[in-house]
């Protein structure tokens, strides 16, 4: 096993493992029935989301990647119960969702920004009244919010005294976004998921405000779940990264350890189609070929495994599930790296 | 202790955006096809309003040996009906049933549609399925036959004019507001503020309204064109107003007999209507592209 001898990551890691995860998620499933013919009946159904679980420790950010459709933003969407699952647990600071944590308290403490920053804005409300309607909502006197309003542009760089009475289509995208950012923060949340948020920006204004997610993180203490499709962003902003395939996830681990290690020969896949900048470093692993399966009837045993090069009966056979590495904190969904699973690469059981 | 806690709080002045009603006044000051339907619209309200007051003669007075006089007769400018009533007195007198028959239906429709639909569009599932099926059954029939049915049943009367007529709008109506509010109910920002735990009620007043209420406002004055139109059907048919009331449809109707001896005469009511509902079209058309922010 390579990653057993490999520099262990731990002295990077930023957050004891002992603590107690500030969220936490267990087999979250999400399956969107498919209606069709003639009265409206059930024809299919998208697993979406297929029993995804993970943690989120205080501080950190989790970086969430993978194709699209491969189920990030609807893992994002159910954390905030914008859409409810139909299975699965969420504990935040190990109070459960729907037992001693109501989705009011969850949303409050858990904040959102989409991908499109305009849809993300009504175009009818100011830029404060924009950012002031949350704390309204939850009992903030008037003026008072339109007083944070002002605070929070000013922390995200935007002048207020120019910015609060504009209108959403007066702004550009990365000011839009920007707001979108103060909106989040009204909460004062302790965790921002970050869909996609900076993926339709362009790439200056894209490092800027990733500068100022840092700079926030830091000002304030925020634990940031970032989706995106974009490698090298991961890899910049993320403590631990979680790689979805299909619903499920593939791998997670450190950043450091997935990028120099990767295991599943999915994030193998991801990371070799990473454009490099080094002509010498050529792509030596055979890119991904195709469109990822169909999510409405997956493939069977590992979702993976028809455009897997190292797939043997054993992989169409039975879903390997996640596997905790040698190497701390790091786990894979592949039957080639569990001892033990039949496969011809594994193992030999002790 | 709470009314003591915002005299603290200090905001600073900002820069005001002019609003985004300010832009669409603007953009429609610019647009002269809007602005002409615009004055010609104010001058009919103007002219119902004080009919009494410029009408020339009483739209009521006939004389059996003064009928059916050509335009230009002196005295009678617009020359008599086929009861010899001054022509223009009863053009101006029947703007006030035309105009109310006209908007009063597509104005109280607006309401009663708007609140099905954006009930029907936010709510979704199966409260949208059971209203807008509901508002479906009607949109069977033409609306024409069913402005003619519901007269009919409900005996002729301007009252039951107004009703069947608003009846007949209630269901396009509701069905814009649907659709608008359905395409809304599936922008981010609704989402955000779910995020944020607001209930529905607020979302709705806040976010959803604003975004929908101008498109439902601009289709449904387009429909006062037609309601005046089918008003006048109605009156024509002997289903709205009744003799000797002047209203521009009803005026047709009873001319029609005389079309070969006064064919200008008789053809008046027509153009008053068509000057009416052209103007409310083009003036909602001008409203349209006034609040489409990317034009």
């Amino acid at each position: 096993m390579s990653n057993a001898t490999s520099p262990s990551p731990e002295a990077a890691a930023p957050v004891p493992a002992s603590r107690a995860p500030l969220l936490s998620v267990n087999g979250l499933r999400k399956h969107f029935p498919l209606k069709g013919g003639l009265f409206g009946r059930t024809t299919g159904v998208v697993r979406a989301v297929d029993g995804v679980s993970f943690d989120v420790a205080e501080g950190e950010t989790l970086g969430i990647v993978g194709e699209s459709g491969c189920g990030k933003s609807t893992t994002a969407r159910l954390l905030v119960d914008l859409i409810t699952p139909d299975d699965g647990q969420i504990l935040l600071e190990s109070r459960r969702l729907g037992v001693d944590l109501d989705v009011r308290e969850l949303r409050r403490h858990v904040q959102m920004v989409f991908q499109d920053s305009y849809a993300s804005l009504n175009p009818r409300l100011t830029m404060e009244d924009a950012i002031a309607f949350g704390p309204r909502v939850n009992g903030m006197p008037a003026a008072k919010a339109t007083a944070l309003a002002h605070e929070l542009l000013a922390k995200v760089g935007l002048e207020p005294r120019r910015f609060a009475g504009r209108y959403p289509h007066e702004l550009s995208g990365g000011q839009r976004q920007r707001v979108n950012i103060a909106r989040a923060l009204a909460f004062s949340p302790k965790i921002v998921i970050l869909d996609e948020a900076v993926s339709a920006l362009d790439k200056s204004v894209e490092a800027q405000v990733l500068n100022l997610l840092a700079d926030l993180k830091k000002e304030l203490g925020l634990t940031y779940i970032f989706i995106s499709h974009d490698l090298n962003v991961v890899r910049y902003i993320s403590d631990r990264v979680m790689v979805m395939y299909l619903g499920e996830v593939a791998e997670i681990g450190p950043v450091e350890t997935l990028y120099a290690n990767p295991t599943h020969p999915y994030t193998r896949a991801l990371l070799a189609a990473m454009p490099s900048m080094d002509p010498d470093r050529r792509t030596e692993e055979a890119p991904l070929t195709g469109d990822p399966p169909n999510p409405i009837n997956p493939p069977s045993g590992c979702r993976f495994h028809p455009r897997c090069a190292k797939a043997e009966g054993v992989c169409s056979a039975g879903s390997p599930g996640l596997f905790k590495l040698p190497s701390d904190r790091h786990l894979v969904a592949c039957h080639a790296a569990i001892p033990g699973s039949g496969h011809s690469l594994a193992e030999m059981p002790a | 202790m709470s009314a003591a806690a915002p005299a603290l709080i200090q905001i600073a002045a900002i820069e005001k955006s002019p609003g985004y009603w300010a832009g669409v006044i603007r953009r429609f000051r610019r647009d002269p096809v809007a602005m002409a339907a615009l004055v010609i619209m104010l001058a009919l309200v103007l002219m119902a309003i004080f009919a009494p007051l410029i009408a020339p003669a009483d739209p009521y007075r006939s004389s059996m040996i003064r009928r059916l006089r050509p335009i230009g007769t002196p005295g009678f400018p617009l020359g008599t009906d086929e009861l010899g009533r001054d022509m223009l007195s009863r053009l101006i007198h029947g703007g006030r049933l035309s105009l109310l028959m006209g908007v009063t239906p597509v104005f109280i429709a607006f309401f009663i549609g708007s609140a099905i639909g954006i009930t029907a569009g936010f709510v979704g599932g199966k409260v949208n399925t059971v209203l807008m099926r509901t508002i479906d059954v009607f949109f069977a029939f033409p609306s024409v036959l069913l402005a003619i049915a519901l007269s009919g049943a409900l005996g002729a009367g301007i009252f039951n004019g107004l009703l069947s007529l608003t009846i007949v709008f209630v269901p396009p109506i509701a069905r814009i507001a649907e659709s608008v509010t359905t395409a809304v109910r599936k922008i981010e920002y609704i989402e955000a503020a779910r995020a944020s735990g607001a209930s529905a009620f607020r979302i709705v007043r806040v976010h959803v309204l604003g975004n929908v209420i101008g498109p439902i406002f601009v289709y449904a004055t387009g429909l006062i064109s037609v309601s005046l139109i089918l008003a006048s059907g109605l009156s024509f048919l002997g289903l709205g107003v009744k003799p000797p009331e002047p209203e521009w449809g009803l005026m047709l109707n009873t001319l029609r007999n005389a079309i070969y001896v006064q064919p200008w005469v008789a053809a008046l009511p027509g153009l008053m209507i068509f000057i009416t509902s052209i103007s409310f079209n083009l003036l909602s058309d001008g409203l349209r592209s006034a609040m489409d922010i990317k034009a």
